[in-house]
């Protein structure tokens, strides 16, 4: 029991946060607890989560991916030229996916491969992806799609949206390929202990190059959903996406060096932080306070994920 | 035990390795029988760990030939070597620290259920009877590697290298960390192995050690073959003279220039 409270000791504090934050907003605000607003949550939080699955698989590889946000822009950006060119929702779909899983690899590639430190890399490939989206549409957004490609952003079943079953699927896969097949232990490992894995003879530029298309693929997926949902594809989308999916990836457990990974802990991190600014917007609190408050979860859970580290330091000491 | 017209299983000849403009290894040459513990020793710095990291496919070799059970290679990978009966334990252990023990037994050999699923029981029940059979004793073999004593992940590391099998085992350094009870049993495993025909390379800064259970002795320096010899010929005191001259030299080499 002990060791089991050790171990989840992380996803039951935020579980336990989560229970108190909504106990608050339920006094605090009579609309908070009503379905209509739960189904505003999950909402607003589908696409988030699919973007911070596919970073807690880049984080628990060891490193970062900045570029996730830009990812998103430039395939929104592609995507909505093509159906303004006149091709097929599914063909302009796949193609938006195909370049994110594209553009992923090719930061993992040139992670792998240069040496180059992956933060400076991948914020130096976002400020490029950026430029190109702008370049592209002069920095305006290219609105107005038809009805069928709008139905993936807004469109549901029964009760439920596409884009909150989307994420619940995806979430569901992500569990047995993190934890249950050699593909995600591999990519623990290379978190863990890369020599240790080059050493077995398993070719760790292969595991750096997909975990990073999985990131890109996931990043179309939420220019697929953000852009339909907005009938709008704008070339400032997804500013600042990455920042929250690295918050919520730390937060929900994965270890910042790698090697270890919370699938349930991300999706926890995502929900409460989905809660807290549904509560901060039931409040009127402003949308700045909202950044504020991503960036300071984002410090501490850095503060705790690094004492944890040291903690462990001391005792292989 | 060999004599000297058996044929080696393993061979390195005129091998070169610069790492930029370190010479790690320069016209080493090194020979290994079936059988037998050989044993490589050197000062920090003579190129013992990079031999054997050529030897693993880990590092690519400048020039020479490698020769493995009559086979010649330029340059193995990691798979290669592998697949030649090369196992080897090295001295960074090599172990994903946030794995569990069955964890790193298993990486990149792994059980498997339903064709793609990792087989997670099967893999403990048989990492059990491996570290039981080895009377290696990890109190849980579930926490992850991080959490052991730097005795228990050498142990650990060894029992890997048992289970991957092969023919030709490289130990570098892998009792540095154990106690005298734990050395003991892991000598006798190396006795073992060697009875079973296995070929083992054993790096030690440990002299009595090397004594204790080598046949042969490799005496490399800075990155050069000095002399091998059968350790019944020799003793700790004259190794010990031996790699001594040889510092010397060297030291009046470098006041020379």
């Amino acid at each position: 029991m002990k060791k089991w409270l050790g171990k989840y000791s992380q996803q039951i504090f935020l579980f336990t946060a989560m229970v108190i934050v909504c106990i608050l907003l339920t006094i605090r605000s009579e609309y908070f607890l009503t379905w209509k607003n739960i189904r505003n949550i999950l909402e607003a939080v589908s696409y988030r989560l699919i973007l911070a699955i596919g970073m807690t698989f880049v984080i628990a590889s060891g490193v970062m991916d900045l570029s996730a946000g830009a990812i998103v822009s430039l395939c929104g950006v592609t995507m909505a030229l093509a159906l303004h060119g006149g091709i097929p929702v599914p063909i302009a779909v796949a193609f938006g996916i195909l370049l994110g899983i594209a553009l992923g690899a090719v930061n993992g590639l040139l992670i792998h491969y240069t040496g180059i430190n992956f933060f400076i890399l991948t914020l130096a490939v976002s400020g490029m992806l950026r430029g190109i989206s702008l370049m592209i549409t002069d920095g305006k957004p290219i609105t107005k799609f038809g009805q069928n490609f709008i139905y993936l952003g807004i469109g549901r079943i029964g009760e439920i949206q596409l884009s909150v079953l989307a994420a619940a699927l995806f979430t569901l896969i992500s569990i047995p390929l993190m934890f249950h097949m050699k593909w995600g232990g591999y990519v623990l490992s290379l978190g863990g202990n890369r020599e240790a894995l080059i050493k077995s003879g398993i070719r760790a530029g292969f595991y750096r190059v997909t975990v990073h298309a999985l990131l890109g693929a996931a990043a179309a997926a939420v220019a697929v959903i953000i852009t339909a949902r907005l009938n709008s594809a704008e070339p400032n989308a997804g500013m600042n996406m990455e920042l929250d999916a690295i918050t919520a990836v730390v937060m929900g457990g994965t270890s910042i060096k790698g090697g270890k990974a919370s699938i349930a802990g991300t999706v926890m991190a995502v929900l409460i932080l989905g809660v807290i600014r549904n509560g901060l917007t039931l409040m009127s609190v402003s949308s700045d306070y909202q950044q504020w408050i991503t960036g300071f979860l984002l410090l501490v859970s850095v503060l705790i994920s690094e004492i944890k580290v040291y903690k462990l330091k001391a005792l292989m000491k | 035990m060999s004599t000297d017209t058996q044929k080696p299983i393993v061979e390195m000849r005129h091998v070169k390795k610069a790492f930029g403009y370190v010479r790690a290894l320069e016209d080493m040459n090194f020979s290994a029988y079936a059988g037998e513990v050989t044993a490589i020793v050197g000062d920090n710095g003579s190129g013992k760990s990079t031999l054997i990291k050529i030897l693993t496919g880990c590092i690519k070799p400048d020039a020479g030939e490698i020769w493995i059970k009559g086979k010649c290679f330029f340059s193995l990978t990691v798979k290669q070597s592998m697949k030649e009966g090369v196992t080897a334990v090295y001295q960074d252990l090599a172990l994903d620290n946030c794995k569990d023990c069955a964890g790193n037994i298993f990486l990149g050999r792994e059980l498997m259920k339903y064709g793609i699923l990792l087989d997670h029981v099967q893999m403990r029940r048989k990492t059990e009877e491996l570290l039981r059979s080895l009377h290696i004793s990890i109190p849980d073999i579930t926490q992850p590697v991080e959490k052991m004593s730097g005795g228990q992940r050498q142990a650990l590391a060894i029992a890997r290298a048992v289970y991957a099998g092969g023919d030709i085992f490289i130990f570098d350094e892998p009792t540095s960390a154990m106690g005298m009870k734990e050395t003991a049993r892991i000598m006798k495993l190396f006795m073992e192995l060697k009875k079973e025909g296995k070929t083992i390379i054993l790096i030690s800064h440990n002299l009595f050690q090397v004594f204790d259970i080598s046949d042969r002795i490799c005496v490399i320096h800075n990155g050069r073959f000095v002399d091998s010899f059968l350790t019944k010929d020799s003793s700790p005191q004259k190794l010990h003279k031996l790699i001594v001259e040889k510092e010397e030299e060297l030291s009046d080499e470098k006041m020379a220039w």
